[in-house]
């Protein structure tokens, strides 16, 4: 890596004396040693396993659970089910006043995808808890799935989540966030040239290396102490409160260093049921997701599909831009109607277009809840953006480099969600990539800045 | 049936925090009986290095080395509230609490020296070495070791400090989603060469030349990890993963890290990293947060080259060799 102390020399004093200087990190001698101690290093006496009996099915209503022959099995402690979990219905983002709420902590009257938790099974080995796990009993009767975005919106479609009513987050704006700048159709109809075309992407794993879950305590005082690997300690706190009907001031939270997170440990997902669960039992409880359930049962970043339809203008200016998101949020919303709002705050993209309008949506389907993940709202968003910009430069047939330069924002100009841009460099950035990658670009573009253009 | 070379580009920017919910951090800063720092938070390191950034930013505001600083974070009995380590927001929302905190401590910490040293607390300063000395006349001086037994046993004070980094609730306007989203906005521009196999669909990435520009690099070794780290994410993302290749179709998803496809250490590229810096108005020293972006570019410019280097498009990630196969022989049959 090199630091290239050319650009913006005249904004920075380089008087830094701790910053500013390549120290070695303190933790990192533990972890290469092997000594960090991670949350699930932890061993306490008589402590419980907890496993997960999931939803086999992508949509089916539960007709009836039966875990007395899960109960009698060598080692079990306790089986929890929907009716043991004070305030089942939840949704994470209540905190600051999104929602409704709309999942269930144990599933109750209906499954919504497939590996939705239903009944928890606790007992004195991982084995154990496995075993009974498979006894207990839980008889479906099957619906129909809907498993894409198009089906989701579908006049006539099933609805997945009835807490919504309908298969889309429903935003003060109404179907889906929009945002409205100059005239979109007035900026197609002067446009040389018009693209539309759709982008798609496909859910992706955090994959940690640290599968997620917590390990919680009872003690003596009354409180719980959960070790856990959650990424927002307060986030847990609160909503955990909330679920068990618990005074705040009855759990602690302690986390430590994380084996990567890259937002699969925003969800609230093991801590209040393992809570809860060392409450019922008096006992420590584990609840630490295998392999397996990392990869197909913690929320992935989203599926997306992505409509960008632009005008542009021979001498290389887009006039208008256009942008349909649908963000496949799968059977609730933890953070995807978060996410599909940060999608539209961040069209369309760097460049400064005059004319444009956006509408994002957060769509239900029966799948594994999508959620926050390294950039979401923004990543596929600019895969469809940068391949889109690539095919405007191609088509108009000018240098795709060039064509970025000619619409890069500066500072000073009114974005689509109309805050003026500050602090902007893609202009410092592309010249330099120029020179790094020997791609040349005319004069005039090394000569551009992104301060203010002259009035 | 060859192998053929492309290159593509990819500019792109992204914001620092998530302000369409309130965005807060709180910190803590206080000495201890003999001088050393402790920063309280509830912070969660995420194997990112926040506690060694978060110490470093402790250490420069207090004016004294680093090492005399520790970070205690992630207990909610002990650490003031934080939303959370996500959306780029660490270094940018804590950093700005510390420094507050940091500040706080610092002039309780000047009013002690200057009352030992009998002289106004805005004649001092620190030397960064452990000591308040007076400004322009160095030989005077006391270690921060003694202002701080003095504090504690002597003048009965708290050398301590509050820090708020608080991020207003943006509310979006309904018609015309007027709303400020965020703080700081983070960029980078990608070039990515590749190869690709028109017999088999498989693509090498050869080279990726990143820049990026985030603010100030507040510790370049641990920059350059978080961004390559990034780089190669991107690539990832961008040929590999998915939990579900044949998404809408739930079946074939990968249960381990054996039949989740990832590149391993032979398929990440030549990477080069160059950074800018453009200090930021609200960041800490000019931080921004380039946690996120630093895996975003690489996407589309993989994507871009491929393009370049087969002629053909695939606008579904990730890019398979199935796909590009696919696409080349639609667009032989066409």
């Amino acid at each position: 890596m090199e630091l290239r102390k050319s650009y913006f020399a005249d904004e920075r004093k380089d008087d830094l004396n701790e910053l500013g200087q390549g120290r070695p990190r303190s933790d990192a001698p533990g972890h290469v040693t092997g000594r960090t101690a991670f949350f699930a290093d932890r061993t306490f006496p008589g402590l419980l396993h907890l496993k997960m009996v999931r939803s086999p099915h992508h949509h089916a209503r539960i007709v009836s659970i039966d875990t007395s022959e899960a109960e009698k099995h060598p080692g079990v402690a306790r089986v929890l089910t929907a009716r043991d979990v004070p305030h089942n219905l939840y949704t994470v983002l209540i905190l600051i006043q999104v929602g409704p709420e709309d999942e269930h902590v144990l599933a109750e009257d209906k499954v919504r995808w497939k590996g939705e938790a239903v009944v928890a099974v606790l007992a004195d080995s991982e084995r154990a808890a496995q075993e009974a796990a498979a006894k207990v009993k839980v008889e479906y009767e099957v619906l129909a799935p809907v498993l894409d975005i198009e089906s989701a919106l579908a006049p006539g479609a099933p609805v997945v989540n009835e807490y919504h009513g309908q298969n889309y987050y429903m935003y003060d704006s109404g179907e889906c966030r929009k945002v409205r700048f100059g005239d979109v159709e007035a900026g197609f109809a002067e446009a040389d040239h018009i693209l539309e075309q759709t982008y798609w992407s496909s859910p992706i794993e955090h994959a940690p290396t640290e599968t997620t879950g917590c390990i919680v305590v009872p003690e003596g005082s009354g409180r719980f102490t959960c070790y856990t690997n959650t990424q927002a300690m307060f986030f847990t706190l609160d909503n955990a409160s909330i679920i068990l009907q618990m005074e705040g001031s009855k759990l602690h939270l302690v986390g430590g260093t994380v084996g990567g997170g890259f937002g699969g440990k925003v969800d609230v997902t093991t801590e209040p049921v393992a809570i809860l669960a060392a409450k019922l039992t008096g006992r420590p409880v584990a609840f630490i997701y295998s392999r397996e359930e990392e990869m197909q049962v913690s929320s992935p970043r989203a599926a997306e599909k992505i409509v960008l339809r632009d005008g542009v203008m021979n001498d290389g200016r887009i006039v208008a831009r256009k942008v349909t998101g649908y963000t496949d949020a799968g059977a609730y919303s933890r953070h995807s109607p978060y996410g599909a709002q940060k999608g539209a705050g961040h069209y369309p993209g760097p460049y400064t277009i005059p004319n444009v309008w956006i509408d994002t949506y957060c769509v239900y389907t029966n799948r594994t809840p999508s959620s926050a993940m390294r950039g979401f709202g923004v990543t596929i968003a600019d895969f469809a953006l940068e391949v889109q910009m690539d095919k405007l430069a191609r088509l108009i047939g000018m240098d795709p480099l060039e064509f970025r330069f000619i619409n890069a924002y500066r500072d000073g100009d009114i974005k689509a969600h109309r805050q003026p841009t500050e602090g902007a460099a893609l202009i410092e950035c592309m010249q330099e990539a120029s020179r790094l990658a020997g791609w040349p670009v005319a004069d005039r573009f090394y000569a551009l800045s992104s301060h203010p253009r002259e009035a | 049936m060859a192998i053929r070379r492309g290159r593509g580009v990819a500019a792109i920017n992204y914001p620092t925090g998530m302000n369409l919910g309130g965005d807060p951090t709180q910190a803590l800063v206080h000495s201890t009986p003999t001088g050393n720092f402790m920063v309280t938070l509830s912070s969660v390191d995420l194997g990112q290095g926040m506690k060694q950034i978060m110490a470093q930013i402790c250490a420069e505001t207090i004016g004294v080395p680093t090492d005399r600083v520790t970070v205690d974070t992630a207990d909610t009995d002990t650490g003031p509230h934080c939303m959370g380590t996500f959306a780029s927001r660490g270094t940018h929302r804590a950093g700005n609490a510390v420094i507050q905190a940091a500040k706080e401590a610092r002039q309780v910490m000047l009013e002690v020296a200057a009352e030992e040293l009998e002289v106004n607390a805005d004649d001092l300063e620190t030397d960064g070495q452990g000591n308040v000395v007076v400004k322009g006349a160095p030989q005077k001086s006391i270690s921060i070791f003694d202002v701080a037994l003095s504090a504690h046993f002597k003048r009965g004070r708290s050398i301590s400090g509050r820090g708020m980094f608080l991020i207003p609730r943006s509310y979006p306007e309904k018609e015309t989603g007027a709303m400020k989203p965020s703080t700081c906005y983070a960029h980078a521009c990608t070039v990515a060469e590749v190869e690709v196999d028109d017999e088999t669909g498989e693509v090498t990435v050869l080279d990726v030349k990143n820049v990026f520009e985030i603010g100030r690099a507040l510790n370049p070794k641990m920059v350059e990890q978080q961004l390559v780290g990034g780089s190669w994410m991107g690539i990832s993302h961008a040929l590999y993963e998915t939990t579900e290749p044949y998404y809408p179709n739930r079946d074939h998803g990968g249960t381990d890290f054996g039949e989740y496809v990832m590149p391993g250490p032979g398929d990440l590229a030549k990477t080069e990293i160059v950074v800018l810096e453009r200090p930021s108005g609200d960041g800490p020293y000019g931080a921004k947060g380039p946690g996120e972006m630093c895996a975003n570019p690489q996407i589309p410019a993989v994507a871009n080259a491929i393009f370049d280097a087969v002629g053909v498009r695939v606008d579904t990630l990730p890019i398979t060799p199935e796909r590009i196969l696919r696409a080349i022989r639609e667009q032989r049959a066409a």
